[in-house]
């Protein structure tokens, strides 16, 4: 069994190690195929510029990016132990967190770990139904920004649609609150209507927390579909439309099929940010309504088990990968493609 | 008559969409001027402008503030350069590399936010550890880092955006005139990306400014308006969050007018030397 500080020497050592690989395998490949050496960094940048770029992208992907994700995921495979033994003979590797999340104790299997594995599917299914939603919501605003709206009209579209975007999640989250609150506004006005004779519990039943998720990306699924909508060519409508071709029949068989990158970038995006979703659920979910992000929130400020939300967190990125790689193969995309 | 009534339901939508996207905001703003004691809409005991007041005295929420704006500066000088310097050599890397450099480049934006910061905050923990030294193991410190991992991704789109129209013929030309590739950077390029580090700048401070997933793992034990704020809305609320909200809304509307006046006198300018 290696050590953590083998460990940690390894993880560092691991990105320079690859980055050395594919230079060496990109040099090796130009001499198979006797192609002449490509003008060198250095050569095509000066010093100092050339420095300041490799710094910079050094610096960032591998002390922001790369480094910390790595470190995480080791955590995840380590005991949960007092401060003093971090990296004493105790800290060892271990799969423990991860029998704590399947199981709900770290060394039995006997049961599983309902309350968490429930409300981590349907964190997981509730963003799914959020993208799904929310593409609906949006592509016929974004497909009259992109083919109907001219000029001025654009240009104050595009502001409208920004500028809630700059008031921050939790008052998004709070706005909810005053109008689901059961002495909130929606309540207050249905009972004055008559309408209901007691105040309906709106976070309970999640429907506020639905809303405010809803709400919060909206705005993420209306860029990428009207760019994507934006370079669909308006001839190719036309032309449908003189064929004779239904409306319904030119945006599913012509607009979609064109607009497939912009729209699977929309519903990743969105998708994402609804998984890791942590003010709307802290401010809007109910008492029964778990979701994953919060409980991830717990491990560190309640439990104060870093490994094991170190664990659960790459449980959810894990999760979050499978079911957009899924989705894009089921439209024939890579995950390249919808970083466009 | 058929076109008529398109127009009429596209219309029709248009106006319950953007109901849809201020009513809430509008609604979270009417309590900061009723007398309730407990943010509410209807019934209006009366108006007042007490929250505003009892805002300003908030302290708490002073110095949250007072973090994110030096956060907000941070993360810019940060991320605008590291930004540019991705979008450069994304533009120069090896194409066969170049999908793999892209995606490494986007993740952070992809990843939730919470796993940025929790992933932060024990890579410092554990590199400070070991170096035996806790200087760097700060609340501010962390976010910016963390906070500039995916806002970075966000400048260099925006400079990928711009270089594709940069027309390398000038730089050739000034490279025959004898000019260094440091002349060059500074006297060709920078230039022409001006509105875009403008426009990424502003960008990177307003994403830092009202971010909260990452901010809450990486801020550690200090705190800024966002988790402030994130505290008091827990735990039973006052108007206060109300009166905040107003500010917010007033300050965002006011900078939205200022960029698109810009915008315009830009464009005009563009057209009276085009």
């Amino acid at each position: 069994m290696i050590s953590v500080a083998t460990g940690h020497r390894l993880l560092v050592a691991l990105p320079f190690v690859l980055v050395a690989l594919i230079w060496g395998w990109l040099a090796f490949e130009r001499r198979l195929a006797a192609l002449p050496p490509r003008a060198g960094f250095f050569r095509r940048n000066g010093w100092p510029v050339g420095i300041y770029l490799i710094l910079a992208v050094a610096l960032w992907l591998l002390g922001m990016v790369v480094l910390p994700q790595l470190f995480m995921v080791e955590l995840s495979f380590r005991p949960k132990l007092p401060f003093n033994q971090l990296g004493g003979p105790r800290d060892v590797y271990t799969l423990e967190n991860y029998r704590y999340f399947l199981f709900g104790s770290p060394t039995s299997t006997e049961s599983w770990n309902t309350v968490h594995l429930r409300a981590f599917a349907t964190t997981i299914l509730s963003a799914i139904f959020i993208a799904g939603f929310n593409l609906l919501l949006c592509y016929p605003i974004a497909f009259y920004m992109a083919q109907g709206a001219t000029g001025a009209r654009l240009r104050l579209l595009l502001l409208l649609l920004i500028a809630p975007y700059w008031v921050n999640e939790i008052l998004r989250a709070f706005a909810f609150r005053v109008i689901f609150a059961s002495s909130g506004l929606l309540n207050t006005v249905l009972l004055g209507a008559g309408l209901i004779a007691a105040p309906i519990d709106f976070i309970g039943r999640d429907i506020a927390l639905f809303s405010g998720l809803i709400y919060a990306y909206t705005l993420l699924m209306v860029f990428p579909l009207y760019n994507a909508l934006d370079n669909v060519e308006a001839a190719q409508i036309e032309a449908a439309r003189d064929l004779g071709a239904p409306w319904w029949h030119i945006h599913l068989f012509v607009v979609v099929p064109a607009a497939k990158a912009g729209i699977a970038s929309g519903c990743t995006l969105v998708f994402m940010l609804a998984t890791g979703a942590l003010a709307a659920p802290l401010v809007l979910g109910g008492p029964s309504a778990m979701r994953f992000t919060p409980i991830v929130y717990d491990r560190f400020y309640q439990v104060f088990n870093w490994p094991q939300g170190a664990a659960y967190a790459f449980v959810l990125l894990v999760a979050c990968l499978v079911v957009v790689v899924a989705g894009l193969r089921l439209l024939r995309l890579n995950l390249t493609d919808t970083a466009r | 008559m058929m076109a008529r009534l398109t127009r009429l339901v596209v219309d029709a939508y248009m106006l319950v969409f953007f109901a849809y996207l201020f009513l809430p905001l509008v609604i979270m703003a009417i309590p900061a001027f009723n007398t309730s004691p407990y943010p509410r809409v209807w019934p209006f005991d009366g108006v007042t402008l007490d929250w505003f007041v009892r805002l300003a005295a908030d302290d708490a929420m002073l110095y949250g503030l007072r973090n994110s704006l030096w956060i907000g500066i941070l993360v810019v000088a940060v991320s605008v350069p590291v930004g540019l310097a991705g979008a450069v050599v994304l533009q120069q890397i090896d194409s066969r590399v170049r999908p793999l450099f892209h995606l490494v480049t986007i993740a952070p934006v992809l990843v939730p936010g919470v796993i940025i910061g929790i992933s932060t905050v024990i890579f410092w923990r554990d590199l400070t550890l070991s170096a035996g030294t806790k200087t760097l193991y700060n609340g501010v410190f962390l976010t910016v880092l963390g906070q500039s991992s995916f806002i970075s991704a966000y400048c260099m789109l925006l400079f990928t955006a711009r270089l594709q129209r940069f027309d390398r013929a000038q730089e050739e030309a000034a490279f025959d005139l004898g000019a260094s590739h440091t002349q060059v950077f500074l006297g060709i390029l920078l230039p022409f990306m001006r509105p875009a580090i403008l426009s990424a700048a502003v960008l990177a401070f307003l994403s830092s400014f009202e971010n909260y997933n990452t901010t809450t793992f990486a801020i550690l034990a200090d705190r800024t308006l966002t988790t402030v704020l994130a505290g008091q809305v827990r735990q039973g609320t006052t108007p206060a969050v109300s009166a905040l909200a107003v500010v917010i809304i007033v300050a965002t509307v006011l900078f939205s007018v200022l960029l698109e006046w810009m915008g315009r006198r830009r464009a005009k300018r563009a057209q009276a030397q085009g």
